[in-house]
């Protein structure tokens, strides 16, 4: 009888100490959207939780999911590819903040090319995803690749076929380049497909492996995927006329030109960046936050999270074939935005 | 003699209010387990109705704006919110047709050899390898589809069958189009090895319930097995049948992952066999993620129009199984 009253008691003491405990660890953060930084926030979560003991739950339900979880109030943070307005941050009261940089990258599926070795510029690339350009021997891609012999051979293009930041990514690029594109598509992360060939791929992987699999096909993934598939990439023409391949330089060379206290939200497009090294679909994923939390220890530790992540984190950033934002930018977002958010 | 009748009397009384009172208990207990499976029965009712009416709600926007019009309306345009369910709709009608073109004979041919030209040892072995073929999961025909199934299907039947037929009258525009392995004929083949197994199933329980003595008869008069199965079983079976095609023809119809994987997910009026195109669950896989306003509302419209097509297959299925079965029992 003694004994069973006292492990009862322990019982109970036990569960009070788990909720005292609960309410201690309450501060857990959370975060929920854009898929394409999914890979570098968990590596960067596994980090701080072993340098700290805090763990950070992030759902990669996809940029326009963040936007409304972080709405809703069910998350600290919320995270988007697609930048919001000012408007719109200013009618929610959020604030936003860039927190990692990658890259989208047109690959083809072409006999006789190797990474890299083809070239085309801009309104090019658009006319292929228009349908304008169907052929691989098309005079304007010859014109682009001489001493090249490209085969005569339908052109396929590959996108995604679910809503997908890197689709907003991309299409903001074909948007910025081509006025065609611009007046019959548009961006989004999801758009309509103009060319008559076209099929969509289901996330990232399936793009690549539809790219791989059929032959004269033309797509394109986050820059992680180009080399874990040991994909053929294209070079690219930038902004100041220069033939540039997809790396953590050329992505950096973009984020470096990039003025990112002229726009409210610091929401830059960094697609077709000036400077010679610029790789032209270098983008940024964001983060939202609200200025009045209404957990303000989550939004504490979230900002602590982020702060360990900037100063500790770029080489993970760089193992995943990220690009951690740079020095001068984090210290911009200490000072500027991350003061904005009630504590 | 009063006094043993009084006795008597007594002892019936004390059994009958033992009697009784164990029957208020027992019928205490019979309400309440009557009542409480009844509750579980309901929440099932209540389930299905919130279902249908949290699709509705959530689709109102969407049938507002483009009324009974969204039904036949060629478009998708996420950016310009302007949506039509056809493509949706021809992609998954098409892809399910198919799968059961090619599954219903060749499911014929399996149960009528389970149940009549099978050696004995070897029924029980083959129809649960059919039953266990029925409970792969549907993402295992997606991979095999686009990695294994597609590459062969491109090279090996796409080139050749357009090479053959794409030239004909009439039937030529069929095989137009890209062979690159995708689109609503490879998605009905894929479709067409998952549901399979399923009516095969059906159709081999169906037609084991046809009496021998029916059987027995036939083969006395000497009929052939073709002759036993054409006019016999299946005038005997027919509804059931028909009940296991519907069946199938419900799960093709709300198939996902697999389709998703090989229709080439493409916003497209299909304009040949071998043209991508999209089914509604497919859509509704990849969109969800990052539809908003109109275009979420507009997913929620595009669910409810698959219940609907899903229920009344069912429904239908349902009705044709109970009538069998009434003609199984006369």
């Amino acid at each position: 009888m003694n004994t069973k009253r006292t492990f009862i008691k322990s019982v109970v003491a036990a569960a009070f100490a788990t909720l005292a405990m609960g309410s201690a660890f309450a501060a857990d953060i959370t975060g929920a959207g854009a898929t394409f930084p999914f890979p570098i926030y968990a590596k960067w979560a596994e980090g701080y939780k072993a340098a700290t003991g805090n763990g950070l739950n992030y759902q990669s339900i996809g940029s326009s999911g963040g936007i409304r979880q972080i709405k809703a109030k069910t998350v600290t943070f919320g995270a988007t590819d697609a930048p919001l307005s000012g408007e719109d941050l200013d009618k929610e009261g959020l604030v936003q903040f860039p927190a990692i940089i990658g890259g989208t990258v047109p690959v083809v599926n072409l006999e006789g090319f190797k990474p890299g070795e083809l070239r085309v510029t801009g309104p090019v690339l658009a006319d292929m995803f228009l349908g304008k350009i169907a052929n691989w021997n098309d005079p304007k891609i010859a014109a682009l690749n001489p001493g090249k012999k490209l085969p005569d051979q339908a052109i396929t293009v590959v996108h995604r076929a679910d809503g997908s930041g890197t689709t907003f990514n991309f299409t903001d690029y074909l948007n910025s380049v081509s006025k065609d594109w611009a007046d019959k598509v548009g961006k989004g992360a999801a758009v309509k497909w103009p060319a008559s060939t076209s099929v969509g791929g289901k996330g990232n992987e399936g793009v690549a492996a539809n790219v791989n699999r059929v032959k004269g096909a033309v797509g394109y993934v986050e820059y992680a995927y180009v080399k874990k598939n040991n994909m053929t990439f294209m070079q690219l023409q930038n902004a100041d006329g220069k033939y540039v391949a997809p790396d953590d330089l050329t992505f950096a060379a973009a984020a470096a030109g990039a003025d990112w206290l002229k726009v409210p939200g610091m929401g830059v497009s960094m697609v077709n960046a000036k400077g010679a090294n610029s790789w032209p679909i270098s983008t940024a994923s964001f983060i939202l936050m609200y200025k009045q939390p209404t957990d303000k220890v989550a939004a504490a530790e979230a900002l602590k999270f982020f702060d360990w992540a900037f100063m500790n984190g770029k080489k993970m950033a760089q193992d995943l074939d990220y690009v951690a934002l740079p020095d001068s930018l984090t210290t911009q977002i200490r000072a500027k935005v991350w003061t904005q958010i009630q504590k | 003699m009063s006094s043993q009748n009084l006795t008597q009397q007594d002892s019936s009384q004390i059994v009958s209010d033992e009697m009784i009172a164990i029957a208020k208990k027992q019928r205490v207990q019979d309400f309440f387990f009557h009542r409480v499976t009844q509750a579980f029965s309901l929440l099932v009712l209540v389930a299905l109705m919130g279902i249908i009416i949290s699709l509705f709600i959530n689709a109102w926007p969407t049938f507002e704006r483009f009324g009974f019009h969204f039904l036949w309306h060629v478009e998708w345009d996420i950016i310009n919110e302007d949506f039509g369910a056809a493509i949706a709709i021809v992609g998954t009608v098409a892809s399910a047709s198919i799968a059961l073109l090619i599954a219903v004979p060749l499911a014929f041919g399996v149960a009528v050899f389970l149940t009549e030209t099978c050696p004995v040892w070897l029924r029980r072995p083959l129809g649960t390898a059919i039953e266990l073929l029925a409970a792969v999961p549907s993402i295992i025909y997606g991979m095999f589809g686009l990695f294994v199934f597609a590459p062969l299907f491109a090279d090996h039947l796409q080139v050749p069958l357009q090479n053959v037929l794409g030239g004909m009258p009439v039937v030529g525009f069929l095989f137009g189009g890209a062979t690159n392995g995708m689109g609503i004929l490879a998605a009905g083949i894929v479709l067409a090895f998952m549901v399979l197994p399923f009516v095969a199933a059906v159709m081999r329980d169906v037609f084991e319930i046809t009496p021998p003595i029916l059987r027995e008869s036939a083969y006395g008069l000497g009929c052939t097995t073709w002759e036993v199965v054409r006019k016999v079983v299946l005038p005997y079976t027919q509804k059931g049948v028909i009940g296991g095609i519907m069946l199938g023809l419900g799960r093709a119809l709300g198939e996902t992952m697999a389709v998703t994987f090989v229709i080439g997910n493409a916003n497209r009026m299909p304009t040949s066999l071998f043209s991508p195109g999209t089914s509604i669950a497919s859509v509704l896989a990849n969109e969800f993620g990052e539809a908003e306003a109109l275009h979420f509302s507009t997913l929620f419209a595009l669910g409810f129009l698959l219940f609907v097509i899903t229920f009344v297959v069912l429904a239908m299925a349902k009705v044709m199984i109970l009538r069998a079965e009434k003609a199984k029992g006369n």
